[in-house]
């Protein structure tokens, strides 16, 4: 694995605020990445800092072994969009042919084959459009120019859930055919889990978890069943959440079990759960821990 | 199609391993590509090539330059061999837990798998799902945008 962006101990303050506390992470080559995390969590900070639209108090960030400040070599094979772009007044044609003269890899015809998925009035100056067409833009934009390093800051606003799987289906495919390195952050989780090989998982500006989907998919489980079994069957481990009903307890705990572990389940007669990625993002994001046991 | 919680490269050689024994890919036939996979399951394409590579290992399936993915001479009987090992923990033992739960001893519960029809017919008497075809409801999603 080559790390195509390596951030190193990236912190950036603001006044009175922390946005990033001592971020480090890197971006494999050719990977899709998933930067998931709560609003205010930093997911945005961190691609305008990857992205040389921002500066970072301390730490460094290096793509491809140069820092992305004002230069454009690097910048040039980086496209980022973002959640509320503002396009200058033009109509969609305009603003998805000077794109095109930006990005060398540009596909013309894909770029046509998405304006007909999403059903876009190339006619129509970009501030007429609703809201979901707005956003449509931007993806096929971030599509169609195959830049080498895509970032997707929460490129669905107002897109619909037909609109949403379009995205990621042709995102999917183009992916399989012209490997690229993408970093999409999301808070719709559960949409997006299969599509992602790697995640990393941000809140109070603070890493929390970086590894591959599938590592992830197996860090918690949820144990079900008698309130006495279950108890006994934790001892000391870690419990994640709990919930209780009558006799019967519901708890996540850290996973992934052993053979010996399950054995014991099964012999007290409890029933072992896989915990979504969603699920598990909302059990070790602190914040939310604190509250549900407060 | 795909549940939480198993590794998904799993899920899909589990998949894969399925349709070879009970004669969907026949053995010496194509196997669809690492790409086609993670197309048909909405899965990142490094996840579908996992669980192929699984199976390549375990000589199941072979690259033939060029070409594609084939299903090997012998893969059926090595891959029935492997899940008989596997069939009483996934099947047995949770039959009987359940069975003994429900009151049904084991001399009956080896009735009830010798008889299916008298199965079938019980099972009619308490339909929990209902069989006929509902309309679909007018679609009022996909909100105009």
């Amino acid at each position: 694995m080559t790390p195509i962006v390596q951030i190193d101990h990236v912190t950036r303050r603001y006044r009175g605020m922390t946005a990033l506390d001592d971020v480090s992470t890197a971006l494999q080559a050719n990977t899709i990445t998933g930067l998931l995390g709560r609003n205010g969590a930093g997911k945005s900070t961190l691609m305008r800092i990857i992205t040389g639209q921002e500066f970072m108090t301390t730490g460094s960030v290096l793509v491809d072994g140069q820092s992305p400040l004002e230069n454009d070599a690097v910048l040039g094979r980086m496209l980022f969009v973002k959640e509320s772009q503002i396009y200058p007044d033009i109509k969609v044609k305009r603003a998805l042919e000077a794109a095109s003269w930006f990005y060398p890899s540009w596909d013309h015809a894909l770029a046509q084959e998405l304006v007909a998925d999403f059903e876009l009035p190339v006619s129509r100056p970009i501030k007429k459009l609703s809201r979901g067409q707005h956003s449509a833009v931007g993806i096929v934009i971030g599509l169609a120019a195959r830049a080498e390093i895509t970032l997707f800051d929460e490129p669905y606003l107002g897109l619909d859930a037909v609109a949403r799987q379009i995205f990621y289906d042709r995102l999917l495919a183009d992916y399989a055919e012209h490997p690229r390195t993408v970093l999409l952050s999301t808070h719709l989780i559960d949409e997006v889990a299969n599509l992602l090989e790697h995640v990393i998982v941000i809140d109070h500006g603070r890493i929390v978890a970086d590894a591959s989907a599938d590592d992830l998919r197996g860090r918690a489980v949820t144990v079900n069943g008698r309130t006495g079994a279950v108890d006994e069957f934790l001892a000391h481990r870690e419990v994640l959440h709990r919930q209780a009903i009558g006799s019967l307890a519901s708890v996540v705990v850290t996973g992934p079990l052993d053979d010996l572990a399950r054995a014991r389940a099964r012999d007290l007669n409890l029933d072992i759960g896989p915990v979504s990625l969603q699920e598990f993002i909302i059990r070790t994001s602190g914040d939310a821990r604190e509250r549900i046991s407060a | 199609m795909l549940d939480e919680g198993t590794p998904l490269f799993l899920q899909i050689a589990e998949q894969l391993s399925s349709d070879i024994i009970d004669g969907t890919l026949t053995e010496g036939s194509r196997v669809p590509s690492t790409n086609e996979f993670a197309a048909f399951y909405r899965i990142n394409p490094a996840t579908a090539a996992k669980g192929i590579n699984l199976l390549v290992d375990g000589g199941i399936l072979e690259k033939r330059r060029g070409i594609g993915m084939f299903v090997t001479t012998g893969a059926r009987d090595r891959l029935i061999q492997a899940r008989r090992k596997e069939f009483a923990e996934q099947f047995i033992d949770p039959l009987v837990v359940e069975a003994g739960r429900l009151g049904i001893d084991p001399d009956a519960l080896i009735e009830m798998i010798r008889r299916p029809t008298d199965r079938r017919r019980t099972a009619e008497y308490e339909p929990l799902i209902s069989s006929t075809p509902q309309a679909p409801q007018t679609a009022q999603e996909g909100e105009a945008s």
